[in-house]
């Protein structure tokens, strides 16, 4: 079965970017209520800003707070990780993201589709399966 | 057991090497996900399009001929169910959508007003939710205290010395599964229901039978239980048809579920009068060719004998379990001693997760189950995420379990375990 191939199992035996992030800007969970996969998203996120050495990690309250909705379009993905427990697919879909997001501006993130998704994990999946292999599509698409 | 030939879905292709081209499929079907629903055997299947094509009308009301037949073969039906499970008055026999909206009728219309602040319910934590959550919500609703028993981990039975110091002068509903949907665990129901009598007398017991009705003779009247629930569709009848047994005196006390017509005695502006059993309880156009097709499904059943359906299944989940066991890292959930248990078999191959196992198996043109079988509560005291399981009915074969075995040697193939 061609979906199984070499790239997701090494995926599914050593994701990218799994394991927890102390101080993260933003911590997203989504469960897939139909089979119990899980995954927990950390990021941190750095912002070109006036104000702001250019590719700060630290986010000053202030701007979080009161600038985050204007300037979210201009800050980027600086660090991602994630945790989880699911299956192949969901995993590698995870870590594969993950991955792709990287130094990504968030303003950007909503141009990724499922399609995307499904070419950067290498094909087509069973109907049945796309709920896994969306799983962490639906933290990306939380991230405001 | 060949019974092949009624189940014309069974002669299906399916699956090629990838999804997209599945339209070019060529694996034979293997359908091991009975405990799902069943297939149904031309003879439900002609039953009712025998029914739609001959017969339709709408029951109980009409004078005109095609009601009165409509009318006949849908209480016909219910004395068929009746009388394959043993209950003697058919007006105990109500029909319903499925298992869960028994339950749910169950917890609004005897629930909802037996139940108090301080009282408690009492399931086991090997429940399918809709055994379990029902239960948790009327718990939650009426701040009554919500208990769950443990089972034992080997062996799959409820923990009994457990339920005994769970059960007080309070338990008002204890709720237990006949056979589990996930270890496949038969248990003592009859033991069961001695124990609640003896030690919370004034409490309610309801067994789900979903798993067990259409897998072994079941004679409701020597369980000792109040309430009773099954379902049509895995017992080889169409989906949307469901029963609910409960005892004449427990069900005149209760007050309908839903209200409408069919249920009615006399309306008035001011007030209402409700009909008589079973009709109290089926508000509303009941699922009429649901129950005819329900009806076919036991003559087919009685025709083979629950005794012979129940044999087939124990030697194939012998041979299954025996078979599986002998692979390395497979690991089989629920009782050892296939007498104790029913045609279903929960596994996990090494650490890949159950739906892996289910696609590769599906590639191969095997229907598995996978996930958490709606039982969170029981993946969680088991310490899985999820499992696979193999189900087994009347029409599967040995040679089945053969390309299950030979499936499952694919999986770890492919994850190179």
């Amino acid at each position: 079965m061609d979906l199984y191939r070499e790239e997701i199992l090494e995926h599914w035996q050593n994701p990218l970017n799994f394991g927890e992030m102390k101080n993260a800007d933003l911590v997203i969970e989504q469960v897939n209520p139909l089979c119990g996969d899980e995954v927990t998203f950390y990021f941190r996120f750095s912002i070109s800003h006036p104000e702001l050495d250019s590719g700060s990690k630290k986010i000053p309250k202030q701007v979080r707070n009161d600038e985050w909705q204007i300037a979210n379009g201009q800050w980027r993905i600086s660090e991602v990780s994630f945790t989880g427990s699911g299956c192949a697919i969901s995993i590698a879909s995870a870590s594969i993201l993950s991955e792709n997001i990287k130094n990504k501006k968030i303003s950007t993130l909503s141009k990724i589709t499922g399609e995307d998704v499904l070419k950067l994990i290498g094909g087509p999946v069973a109907p049945a399966r796309l709920k896994c292999a969306f799983l962490s599509l639906e933290v990306i698409r939380k991230i405001r | 057991m060949n019974r092949r030939q009624d189940f014309p879905i069974l002669n299906r292709k399916i699956n090629g090497p990838s999804y997209a081209k599945a339209s070019e499929g060529k694996k034979p079907l293997v359908y091991l996900d009975s405990a799902a629903t069943s297939q149904k055997p031309k003879q439900v299947l002609n039953a009712i399009s025998d029914y739609y094509q001959k017969h339709n009308a709408n029951v109980h009301r009409g004078i005109h001929t095609l009601s009165v037949e409509a009318t006949e073969m849908y209480e016909a039906a219910r004395k068929k169910v009746a009388d394959f499970v043993g209950v003697k008055d058919p007006a105990e026999i109500i029909f319903v959508r499925n298992a869960t909206e028994a339950i749910n009728l169950v917890a609004y219309s005897w629930g909802r007003f037996n139940i108090s602040k301080g009282d408690e319910i009492v399931v086991t934590v090997a429940e399918h939710h809709s055994n379990f959550v029902p239960w948790q919500q009327l718990a939650i609703q009426k701040q009554a205290k919500f208990k769950v028993v443990p089972i034992n981990k080997e062996t799959g039975e409820i923990d009994l010395k457990a339920l005994g110091k769970l059960l007080t002068k309070k338990t008002k509903i204890v709720a237990f599964a006949h056979v589990s949907n996930v270890l496949g665990t038969i248990n003592d129901v009859l033991h069961l229901s001695l124990v609640v009598r003896r030690l919370a007398p004034q409490a309610i017991v309801l067994v789900d039978g979903a798993q067990a009705v259409p897998h072994m003779p079941v004679d409701i009247s020597e369980i000792g239980c109040d309430f009773y629930v099954f379902t049509g569709h895995k017992m080889l009848g169409p989906t949307g048809i469901g029963v609910l047994w409960g005892r004449r005196e427990l069900l005149e006390t209760m007050t309908p579920f839903l209200f409408g017509g069919e249920m009615i005695s006399k309306v008035s502006l001011e007030k209402s009068t409700w009909n008589e059993l079973p009709w109290k309880f089926e508000a509303g156009t009941p699922d009429i060719a649901g129950a005819i097709g329900l009806g076919a499904a036991v003559d087919y059943l009685d025709k083979i004998g629950m005794d012979k359906v129940r044999e087939h299944d124990v030697e194939l989940t012998k041979y299954a379990i025996e078979k599986l066991s002998k692979i390395d890292g497979v690991i089989i959930y629920g009782p050892k001693d296939v007498k104790k248990r029913s045609g279903v078999v929960a596994f996990n191959v090494g650490s890949i997760h159950a739906h892996d196992v289910a696609s590769i198996l599906d590639s191969e043109g095997i229907a598995v189950r996978s996930g958490h079988h709606c039982a969170q509560p029981l993946m969680d005291f088991l310490g899985v995420s999820s499992v696979a399981r193999a189900s087994f009915y009347l029409y599967n074969s040995i040679e089945e379990v053969d390309r299950l075995v030979e499936g499952v040697l694919k999986v770890k193939e492919v994850f190179k375990i």
